[in-house]
């Protein structure tokens, strides 16, 4: 007969990282579960609830991926305006703002910080501004590729990897000059 | 050739590129589903072209309808040639696919180690940084071996731009193949003086997301840390750092106080919330003593996090909270009930007994206008948790409480009534010097039932009139007029009431009547107790046609005993003292443990057997004869006829020491039971009685808020009494052992309660405990599922889990699921993923349990296995989805199944040679022998194969069919097992599980 033991919250695992034994295959799945970064990932979505863009920097099936968005969407689209912008969901914290119809929606880990998270997203919008010119949510929706290459460049693994906006916004601007003009039709922008 | 190119780019014209499919989904709003299954047909068409461009723009388009939810996975492989492309505009295209779309088990992976290889040394640094960009979506264990040696040339790039992401993306790196860290951390360390900002706050994030993993690795970092954080001016890196430091104080305590300053400075000085916020939180969970108070004032700005804060700062600090109490009290405000919810809880710890009244005066003003019964409901538990937390602690006043309690009997539709009502019968039972008031109100209650029931929809409350009811009756000598009461509690209206309503109404007006009788048999006119008679007797068959069994029963008993009261009554005999004698006895309040205390009486021996007990060494009688002796020690055992004393207290002594390492025994605690052995007597039983102070009459249904003044009163005029009597001596010691807590403020001493509550310590049978020790919050209505594993048959174990609703919710739509390990799997339905949850075929009403199996598919059985897993659920009530984690512990002994093996099978067994051995030495091993066999056999599900004096073989076989030997022997206190088996690991395995079970012992 086994006995087990129950825990509450999160398993916080420790891997050994230097010293990793061959058995050790719980750590193994411990990596599996959560990779442990700030981010796990970020959802930006409509207020109809329609995803816009999703990066995850936790590795989940698909049909994980989409259980997580259509609780996460569900759950945010019924708080109220005024209601504040963190809630615990899971074994997760949620951050959450709303920029004119959109939502952009972070989840991190039990002991990261609310409030860098609130400005990651809001830094992140401040981006998409400059590069479009006082964005909206058609641009993300028509150029969804190019708001992936300004978070990528943001963002990268869940860490901030760029705090200067000048800097991304340059690494972008740079990297578009090498891309090839495309067809004509291509480049124009027609809603 | 050329023909072709051409061709291409004509079909290019035609094809749909990104804006064309996203315009396209928006005006098929109808048929969605339809159009995006055509230009998938459409794609699938496009990616078989050579033209390069044409694939690129298919999987950019791919890219959008999968972020739609439509599975690409088939286009893996064309993803990977738009990767590999020369041109950036493709290779960009190519790796946000990728980095969208692959995830570990992604095959084609593995063909695309070379491509990255070749972009992360490309001469063009927007190439490598895609490359890199790409890959830290998509690492897997494999990409990760063959790439960090590139990734960590790449960390001393020229390009700061390329450095920075080198360096980020050696994090995961290094979580999927552990063995680079070794060699790269010295490059890493560097990278934290390097020129470039970006790359220094890299560098900083990636080892503090190390650090925070092990920190011991990194205590050498500090200093280093230490010098950033005084210079740095990056908001970023300053909250990276502060977090570290935060991982590093345990381990280092000087750290903190080096800390202190620092950390004071940036509190005042920064104008980051966010970094604010983390200051506070480091400082608060390294105990620094910071003036936290003043931080908690400029936190509350983010109100929901400052709340957080302080319920960390309580558990420390819990005086610089209680003086915010008016800023948490108006978050009770707030929109948001996240907010409200957190700042009751944080009331529920503040309370104290100089404060009690006002909150919970102000909470009740919260009722009244909340909306919303759920909150509501949620701000009635909460009034009534804070009251009669620990004992009714903080309770001086118990008039004011049941004043609160009759408050909340208003309340229109709650769920809680059952909660109110069993408060009410909690504090008039153990309170006594509260009874008649609480019998006056409760009268008052009965006299308004039709308030409480009036409407069909507020049934939850009709509860508390159970409660009114039954004290009304019990405690009817108190009544100012109880033929009134006698007469509101037999209203036809009653019937309306619920069955266990009615007969708890139908009982008490028989206690009632005896009362009246009793009361008007003084008199010298006998009339008035006749129309008593009568109105029972008028009133009673309505409930004797009650279809609930319970009323319908109690009411003909009541009926006919008071038609019989009437014919005596008419014959002038007196009959009240009989009829009074039915409800005799007082009920005290008794201690769960109570029962221990009372003696055990003369000539009663609870340990001793009814009948003899089946002893070991029968059935090795059974055995067939031993191979190697053959003289079987035939040493007669002692008939139980003549068993002497000595034997007795043997075997006794035994019994108990087994009985103590019988999880399902409960045992008696030794202490209580000697003390009080010596001097007998009934009033051993723990009940306090303590009277206090003359109660107050207040006619009619109270006014909570009354007692807010008057008990200011009383403490007035008790402080200024005490200032006299201060000179003389000492106060009294003060009664109520209830009291745990000595950490409240110094004030509190002086308010002694007006009534003392009868305390009954809650203590739970030792063996009782909860199987959540790390169950941190007490008030947690969720307590945990026990859970226990059986494991048996080849390759599958079954698993039967008990689930125990330790709550008082009922908790449904429960889902079982496990982590599977490479290599024990839970079994799921065919169809379903292999992260899926298993429902759980039953729901859970409170204080029930209930089994359910789960098989498990176990490939090696050689280890002993832990897996993870999460029971989620939903409480009924509440809905709210819950989970609760927990690991399963397969034992290698589970894996055995106890397998009888006769003596010369044994030994042929032996004989084979086929066996590897091993063997194990224990010391300190203090019991018999045959308790020892018996303990082997039962903890590891072994057979006596053969015993002889101290000496003995056993066998065991696993659920693969290993064969396990066991020879144990013992001299003295010492025990040394040789055992074979044909797998050394899991011998290896079993050895020290049966190791372990004896050092517990």
């Amino acid at each position: 007969m086994s006995i087990s033991e129950t825990d509450r919250g999160l398993h916080r695992w420790s891997p050994h990282l230097a010293c990793s034994s061959a058995g050790d295959f719980e750590m193994v799945a411990a990596v599996a579960a959560r990779s442990g970064e700030q981010m796990q990932f970020m959802l930006l979505f409509s207020r109809q609830g329609k995803l816009r863009l999703q990066k995850w920097y936790v590795p989940l099936s698909d049909k994980e991926k989409k259980k997580i968005t259509r609780e996460l969407v569900q759950t945010v689209l019924a708080r109220k305006p005024k209601m504040c912008s963190f809630l615990e969901w899971r074994d997760l914290k949620i951050v959450y703002k709303r920029y004119a119809s959109l939502y952009f929606c972070c989840a991190i880990e039990d002991q990261d910080n609310e409030l860098i998270t609130l400005e990651i997203i809001h830094r992140y919008v401040e981006l998409l501004d400059k590069y479009f010119g006082s964005v909206c949510e058609l641009d993300i929706i028509f150029n969804f590729e190019k708001a992936y290459f300004i978070l990528d460049e943001f963002l990268l693994g869940g860490e901030a990897q760029e705090t200067s906006k000048k800097n991304v916004l340059k690494a972008i601007e740079q990297a578009d000059l090498l891309q090839e003009p495309r067809h004509e039709y291509f480049n124009v922008p027609v809603y | 050739m050329a023909l072709k190119i051409v061709k291409g780019s004509i079909d290019r014209m035609f094809d749909k590129n990104l804006q064309d499919l996203v315009r396209g989904i928006r005006n098929h709003k109808e048929d969605e589903a339809k159009y995006i299954s055509t230009c998938i047909d459409e794609i699938k068409q496009e990616l078989k072209q050579d033209n390069i461009a044409v694939k690129a723009n298919a999987v950019c388009k791919l890219t959008y309808l999968q972020m739609l939810g439509y599975d690409v996975s088939w286009a893996a492989f064309n993803i990977v040639e738009v990767m590999s492309s020369s041109k950036f505009t493709y290779k960009r295209i190519g790796y946000l696919a990728a980095s969208q779309c692959f995830h570990e088990n992604t095959d084609v992976i593995m063909l695309t180690t070379n491509q990255i290889r070749k972009d992360l040394s490309s001469p063009n640094q927007y190439d490598t940084g895609v490359a890199l960009t790409g890959l830290s979506c998509f690492v897997t264990p494999d990409l990760a071996r063959d790439l960090a040696n590139d990734i960590m040339t790449l960390m001393s790039h020229t390009k700061p731009y390329i450095r920075k992401k080198a360096v980020l993306i050696m994090y995961k790196v290094f979580l999927k193949y552990p063995e680079s860290l070794r060699p790269a951390f010295p490059r890493l360390k560097e990278k934290l003086e390097d020129p470039d900002p970006g790359v220094q706050s890299a560098a900083v994030n990636v080892i503090c997301e190390l650090a925070r993993r092990n920190p011991k690795n990194y205590l050498s970092l500090a200093p280093l840390f230490f010098k950033l954080m005084t210079s740095s001016t990056n908001n970023w890196v300053l909250i990276k750092i502060i977090k570290l430091f935060g991982a590093l104080t345990p381990l280092e305590p000087r750290l903190g106080k080096k800390l202190i300053e620092p950390l004071t400075n940036l509190i005042h000085s920064t104008s980051a919330m966010s970094l604010l916020y983390e200051c506070v939180n480091t400082v608060i969970a390294g105990q620094y003593s910071c003036s936290v108070g003043s931080v908690c004032l400029r936190i509350s700005v983010v109100k929901y996090l400052g709340l957080l804060a302080m319920s960390k700062i309580l558990k420390t600090h819990p005086k610089s909270v209680q003086s915010h109490k008016d800023l948490i009290l108006q978050c009770l405000d707030d929109k948001d009930e996240s907010i409200r919810l957190r700042a009751l809880d944080l009331l529920y710890g503040m309370v104290s007994k100089k404060n009690l009244m006002e909150i919970v005066k102000k909470l009740m003003i919260h009722v009244d206008k909340a909306e919303g019964t759920t909150y509501r409901d949620e701000l009635l538990t909460k009034i009534i948790d804070i009251c009669s937390q620990s004992n009714y602690q903080y309770i001086t006043n118990f008039e004011w409480y049941i004043s609160i309690l009759v408050e909340l009997t208003r309340l229109e539709g709650t769920r809680h009534g059952h909660l109110i009502a069993s408060q009410m019968l909690d504090v008039a039972i153990r309170v006594k010097a509260i009874r008649a008031f609480a019998v006056a109100q409760m009268a008052t209650l009965l006299d308004n039932a039709h308030l409480l029931t009036g409407n069909m929809q507020r049934n939850g409350i009709c509860e508390v009139l159970y409660a009114a009811a039954w004290i009304c009756g019990e405690f009817s000598e108190h009544l100012e007029n109880p033929v009134q009461t006698l007469e509101a509690m037999l209203r036809p209206k009653v019937a309306t009431l619920p069955g266990h309503i009615q007969a708890v109404y139908v009982q008490n007006a028989a206690k009632l009547f005896a009362t009246i009788l009793k009361n008007q048999e003084g008199n010298t006119d006998s009339t008035a107790a006749q129309e008593t008679s009568q109105l029972m007797i008028d009133r009673l068959p309505l409930f004797v046609q009650s279809a609930n069994l319970e009323v319908q029963e109690r009411a003909s008993c009541i009926l006919q005993l008071v038609k019989y009261i009437q014919k005596l009554q008419q014959k002038d005999v007196e009959v009240a003292e009989e009829v009074s004698a039915l409800f005799a006895g007082e009920l005290n309040p008794v201690a769960p443990k109570a029962q221990k205390k009372v003696p055990v009486p003369e000539g009663l021996d609870l340990d001793a057997w009814i009948n003899e007990p089946p002893s070991e060494s029968e059935s090795e009688d059974e055995q067939p004869k031993a191979i190697f002796t053959k003289e079987e020690p035939k040493h007669s055992r002692p008939r139980h006829t003549e068993v002497d004393e000595k034997e007795l207290a043997r075997r006794r002594e035994a019994r108990k020491q087994e009985q103590a390492n019988n999880p399902f025994y409960i045992k008696a605690s030794p202490s209580s039971q000697k003390v009080y052995q010596e001097t007998p007597g009934v009033e051993h039983i723990p009940v306090v009685q303590i009277d206090l102070s003359v109660p107050l009459k207040v006619p009619g249904l109270p006014m909570s808020d009354q007692y807010v003044k008057l008990e200011e009163e009383r403490r007035q005029k008790e402080r200024a009494e005490k200032k006299k009597k201060e000179k003389k001596k000492r106060k009294e010691k003060r009664s109520g052992r209830g009291k745990k807590h000595d950490s409240g403020p110094e004030s509190e001493e002086d308010i002694t309660p007006a009534h003392v509550v009868d305390i009954v310590t809650e203590e739970m049978p030792e063996n009782a405990l909860p199987s959540d020790d790390d169950d941190k919050d007490p008030n947690d209505p969720h307590k945990v599922c026990d859970i226990q594993g059986n494991l048996q048959d080849g390759s599958q174990v079954v698993v039967s889990v008990i689930f125990e609703n330790k709550s008082d919710s009922f908790l449904k739509s429960m889902e079982f699921n496990v982590l599977d390990s490479l290599n024990s799997k839970l079994q799921r339905p065919e169809g379903s993923g292999p992260h899926d949850g298993l429902t759980v075929p039953f729901q859970l009403p409170p204080g029930v349990s209930n089994e359910a199996r789960f098989v498990f598919t176990v490939q090696s059985i050689v280890m002993p296995q832990k897996l993870k897993g999460t029971l989620t659920f939903i409480v009924k009530d509440s809905s709210t989805h819950e989970k609760l984690d927990f690991k399963l512990h397969f034992t290698c002994t589970s894996y055995l199944i106890t397998t009888p093996c006769y003596s010369d099978a044994f030994a042929k067994l032996l004989e084979s040679g086929d066996l590897k051995s091993s063997s194990v030495r224990l010391e300190g091993v203090n019991m018999p022998f045959h308790h020892l066999l018996a303990r082997i056999c039962f903890h590891h599900h072994f057979s006596v194969v053969e015993r002889i004096d101290s000496c003995a073989s056993m066998y065991s076989r696993s659920i693969q069919g290993h064969h396990v030997c066991l020879l144990v022997k013992t001299s003295g206190q010492t025990v040394s097992i040789d055992a074979k088996c044909d797998e050394p690991t899991l011998l290896g395995n079993v050895l020290d599980e049966i190791k372990q079970t004896f050092s517990q012992c």
